[in-house]
């Protein structure tokens, strides 16, 4: 892991990862989205043969970021889960009951379609469309945002890119941070996810993700 | 003797009635049949090739049925004719029906392809017909059909039409493996007749037929020669700046008076998008035309394709713009002028689309040439002279194509199933798998039972399964799902382009729209769209009223210049300023004469670099004339070898007459160095490496991800049960390249990249040519002729890159605050 980067929104401290995580140091809360568990089994189950591998990965660096930063609380702000339940949900279900310490809040997302008391068995607590906590608000849509708020709110469900390019047509695209003044969109946790492009505008920050560092980008 | 048996007698009265005179290659080709021979049939389109095979096989069953031939009702199948076209099916089954008719023998004929009804499917399936006509995605799925070796008993023959254009591509390999499946499956001896246009390669074309047969069989050739002429349209003004498809539709006052002197015109233009504009422009031109001028490509809906095929026949049409839709050996005796809009960009191609006009032995085919850049009138030049030289290109047969492969083994798992011991002999038998080794084969079993990689406790693959020793499908929806499949072997990942409030527009090819923003505007259907977004599989798009729009490039569009026409442009070349007896070179004059001044013309004897600074960066622009192809593996190997001089990323553009290798950074290349770029020495080695770098091996990736069955299109009208099952072919390559590296199917796509594009041999080849020339480096001040067109093609750009990604992005953030 390489050193995250420290990110502060209304006076609170948030530490950005390489990882496609937030850490709030004082709620001391990991907060993630679109981590599509179950995702590569629900095509193999299908007979679309993806590498198993990268749910493998998703789910090791989910383990690697509880055990760093040990944290009370850990929020998905949607589509924890990709599909119906299959076996690698029975993976994550083990590895789940081995952070007994960390409450698992999930706000509900589009792919999140498990019956409830799959969720209850296995220690996540619920929220359907909006979860706060200390005045941070966490919905999955970022078009669910209410207007005029001036409260903070994490989203996800984009999968946001930042594509870049520079001199002698030079382009290149990282998975990335958006934040405006009161809401972010989280980079995509799972890595066998697509992903859409933003723009860097005079209202935003992008923070890019460029393989082991976190890059601001400026234009 | 042919001519004493009771077959030919009736045959050759039903002609002399008709007034018709078999031809030496057809009696040659029935004499073969009558021996229960196999071989390959070499005739031009219009000649006779059908009946050279089709009347044998009919001499063959009167003869071993004199009494019984006009009585016998239900004969089961006799003659499979798979043909690559469903356009030339009915035109086909039409011609065999009359035969038959005339002859009185009650044989029944019937088609089969995308297009047949379920029910008619039914029918054919309790009740197959004498004759079946079929596309080799249709012969797919008969295999998947259960008992589907039942109806083979009395099967004799196989006729492989247009197989020129089958060899070479994935289609064809679909057809290698069928027949060596039918061979397998059928108890009689049977007889394989391949049917193609003159090719460089016929002998092996011959041969990877035959294969499955272990036969050498024999080829029959129809000595007929016919006569083109090639006519170009010379554009009154040339653009000194010639930008691809720029400058056709300006011409298109030009075509109206041929099309209004002739009888019926054929006007092909190399990709849909475009076909769809050049039907627009030419109704603009002259709105006379409306109802006598039509639009046919592979997009179209079914029921209008056909109602245009069936008024090319009675001649209610003037003229029809379509693609390689209408380019094979459909003989539409209307059609007497044909035009070619763009570069052909092959001889083959050329020879035969000239061939659609003029049937008829001794008749003159007329082709007029119409360019979409002012550059193209030196390929038409070149191409006269290639005519002249007949120098055809060879078609080259795939070799283990594993997606193909495991796309058959699971058909085959849906209908009986299979016990690997006899498939993989069959297998081993087709030319395209003959040295697939026992742990390849293990692997492609793997695949399909198990998914790629070994089970864990935590995997639920499912797709074939194995009881009592026989590979199965026994999931429903998995069996559907791989039906629905089978007919995307020829098409790219399509998606369906939709407006925002609802309407479909039609299809588009995935490659095209992830290199476009939301915002860019493209044109599709006639119609200039704005992409809104990308939705699951769909692209939602509104109306545009911007004038600036991209066309996608379909296939036509990616087309490389094959070798042969890449030699005799560059020996066009000597004749600029010297020597203007054609046409096309004089009218060229000028565009030479700029290009001289600013740089220099390329002899063959030599390889022009140019050196030439813009606001873009720092281009560095080599010429070597071998098509695009070539130039896409020598760009990336020349660009990997000039990084290790210094960190240096390129952004990399090519076309048939040369590459541009662009960067932010001065380019280290002067005479003194520029002889070791070219070098052949540690040529494997670089090779691999420039692949690695510049993510080739991506865009064969799609197409073997398409077909291997990784990428579902989802079914139609239930779009939403399927869309947790939806991911891109690029997703999809970054996640192989990443966890299962050693995957099949990932293999297979540098594998194709290395045979198909990056072959060692033929870069060696080019390599070697261009360092026995002289080198003639320049330093322009600003774009040339030749340049211009390559610099401005933004899509379809490769980057290779030795500087870190890192540094990358804070040097592209540095520039941004310069400026």
């Amino acid at each position: 892991m390489t050193a995250p980067l420290a990110y502060t929104i209304q006076e609170q401290q948030f530490w950005l990862t390489t990882e496609r995580a937030v850490f709030w140091e004082k709620e001391s809360a990991l907060i993630l989205s679109d981590l599509h568990f179950g995702k590569t089994g629900h095509f193999r189950k299908n007979g679309i043969g993806v590498p198993h591998a990268v749910y493998k990965e998703d789910i090791q660096r989910m383990v690697d970021l509880i055990s760093f930063f040990k944290p009370k609380k850990m929020i998905a702000v949607g589509d924890l889960f990709h599909s119906k339940d299959n076996l690698e949900l029975k993976l994550f279900s083990k590895i789940r009951a081995n952070f007994s310490k960390t409450d698992f809040i999930l706000v509900k997302g589009n792919h999140d379609i498990l019956e409830n008391h799959w969720y209850k068995k296995n220690g996540i607590e619920i929220a359907h469309q909006h979860y706060c906590l200390k005045g941070f608000n966490f919905v999955h849509d970022p078009t669910e945002i209410p207007e005029n708020n001036n409260s903070f709110y994490f989203t996800g469900h984009l999968h946001p890119a930042i594509t870049i390019s520079g001199m002698g047509k030079q382009i290149l695209s990282f998975p990335c941070y958006y934040f405006t003044e009161y809401s972010a969109i989280l980079p995509a946790f799972s890595k066998f996810s697509g992903t859409a492009k933003v723009k860097k505008k005079k209202t935003n920050r992008i923070i890019a993700i460029v393989e082991n560092s976190l890059i601001e980008i400026e234009k | 003797m042919l001519q004493k048996t009771k077959g030919y007698q009736i045959i050759h009265e039903w002609m002399k009635a008709k007034n018709f005179h078999p031809f030496d290659f057809q009696e040659a080709c029935w004499d073969k049949i009558l021996k229960q021979e196999s071989g390959l049939v070499n005739a031009p389109t219009g000649c006779g090739k059908t009946f050279s095979v089709f009347l044998g096989v009919l001499i063959q069953y009167i003869n071993e049925h004199p009494d019984a031939y006009q009585i016998s009702k239900n004969n089961r199948l006799q003659l499979i004719w798979i043909s690559p076209l469903r356009a030339l099916a009915k035109d086909i089954g039409r011609a065999m029906e009359a035969v038959l008719t005339e002859v009185n023998i009650p044989w029944k004929v019937a088609i089969r392809n995308g297009d047949t009804s379920s029910d008619e499917r039914k029918k054919q399936k309790n009740n197959l017909p004498e004759i079946l006509i079929i596309t080799p995605e249709s012969l797919q799925l008969m295999l998947a059909q259960k008992n589907y070796s039942e109806n083979l008993s009395k099967l004799k023959f196989i006729a492989v039409d247009e197989w020129h254009e089958l060899l070479g591509s994935k289609r064809g390999v679909q057809v290698e493996l069928a027949i060596s499946r039918l061979i397998g499956a059928s108890k009689n001896k049977l007889a394989i007749w391949g049917i193609s246009a003159t090719i460089g390669n016929l002998e092996e074309a011959k041969n990877v037929l035959m294969s499955p047969l272990h036969k050498k069989g024999s080829i029959i050739r129809a000595r007929m020669d016919k006569r083109i002429e090639v006519v170009s349209i010379i554009p009154e003004e040339i653009d000194n700046y010639p930008w691809a498809g720029h400058l056709g539709i300006k011409l298109v006052d030009r075509i109206i008076p041929i099309i209004e002197q002739s009888n019926t015109t054929l006007i092909f233009i190399n990709t849909r998008g475009m076909s769809e504009v050049w039907y627009q422009s030419i109704l603009t031109a002259a709105p006379q035309l409306a109802g006598v001028i039509a639009l046919h490509h592979g997009s179209i809906e079914q029921e209008l394709r056909i109602w245009v095929e069936d008024a090319l026949h009675s001649q209610k049409l003037k003229a029809v713009v379509c693609t390689a839709s209408l380019d094979l050996g459909v003989d539409f005796r209307p059609v007497d002028t044909v035009i070619q809009v763009g570069s052909p960009k092959g001889i083959a191609r050329f020879l035969q689309r000239a061939g659609r006009s003029g049937h008829g032995p001794g008749e003159i085919s007329k082709l007029y040439f119409l360019p979409t850049h002012s550059l193209e009138l030196i390929e038409a030049a070149a191409l006269k002279e290639a005519i002249k030289e007949q120098k055809v290109e060879s078609k080259t047969p795939m070799l283990l194509c594993f997606d193909v492969l495991i796309q058959y083994l699971c058909t085959l798992a849906i209908g009986d199933g299979f016990q690997p011991e006899t498939i993989l002999k069959e297998v081993r038998s087709c030319y395209c798998y003959a040295d697939i080794t026992q742990e390849e084969w293990h692997e492609v079993l793997l695949n399909i039972t198990q998914g790629g990689i070994a089970l864990n406790q935590y995997d639920e693959y499912h797709k074939v399964i194995i009881e009592e020793g026989i590979y199965k499908i026994t999931d429903r929806k998995i069996a559907m799902r791989h039906r629905l499949h089978i007919g995307t072997i020829v098409s790219d990942a399509m998606l369906k382009v939709k407006f925002l409030g609802g309407g479909y527009v039609g299809v588009i090819e995935e490659y095209f729209i992830s290199r476009l923003e939301p915002g860019d505007t493209f044109t599709l259907a006639g119609k200039n769209l704005e992409l809104v977004m990308l939705k699951d599989m769909d692209v939602l798009v509104r109306k545009s009223t911007s004038k600036k729009s991209k066309v996608p490039s379909w296939n036509g569009g990616r087309m490389s210049l094959t070798a042969n026409l890449g030699k005799m442009l560059r020996q066009t070349f000597n004749k600029a300023l010297i020597d203007e007896s054609e046409i096309e070179i004089k009218s060229l004059h000028t565009l030479f004469e700029v290009q001289q001044k600013l740089s220099a013309i390329p002899r063959d004897n030599q390889l022009l670099i140019e050196q030439i600074e813009t606001k873009d960066g720092f281009h560095l622009l080599i010429y070597p004339f071998e098509g695009r192809q070539v130039h896409e593996a020598m760009s990336a190997i020349i660009a990997y070898r000039i990084g290790q001089i210094i960190p240096i990323s390129f952004s990399i553009a090519m076309n048939d007459y040369g590459f541009e290798l662009l960067s932010d950074q001065p380019i280290p290349l002067d005479y003194r160095n520029v002889q070791e770029m070219f070098t052949t020495n540690n040529l494997l080695l670089d090779i691999q490496k420039s692949i690695n770098s510049a993510e080739m091996a991506k865009r064969k990736f799609r197409d073997i991800a398409v077909v291997g069955g990784l990428i579902f299109q989802g079914f139609p009208g239930e779009h939403k049960k399927s869309r947790h099952l939806q991911s891109s072919a690029s997703l999809l390559f970054k996640v192989f390249e990443e966890y299962e590296p050693n995957n099949i199917l990932l293999r297979q796509a540098y594998r194709e990249l290395m045979e198909q594009q990056m072959e060692e041999e033929r870069l060696r080849t080019a390599l070697l040519r261009i360092s026995n020339s002289e080198i003639v480096l320049r330093f322009p001040k600003q774009l040339t002729p030749l340049a211009f067109p390559i610099t401005v093609d933004g899509l379809n750009r490769n980057t290779l890159s030795t500087e870190k990604l890192e540094d990358r992005v804070r040097k592209m953030q540095q520039q941004l605050d310069k400026n």
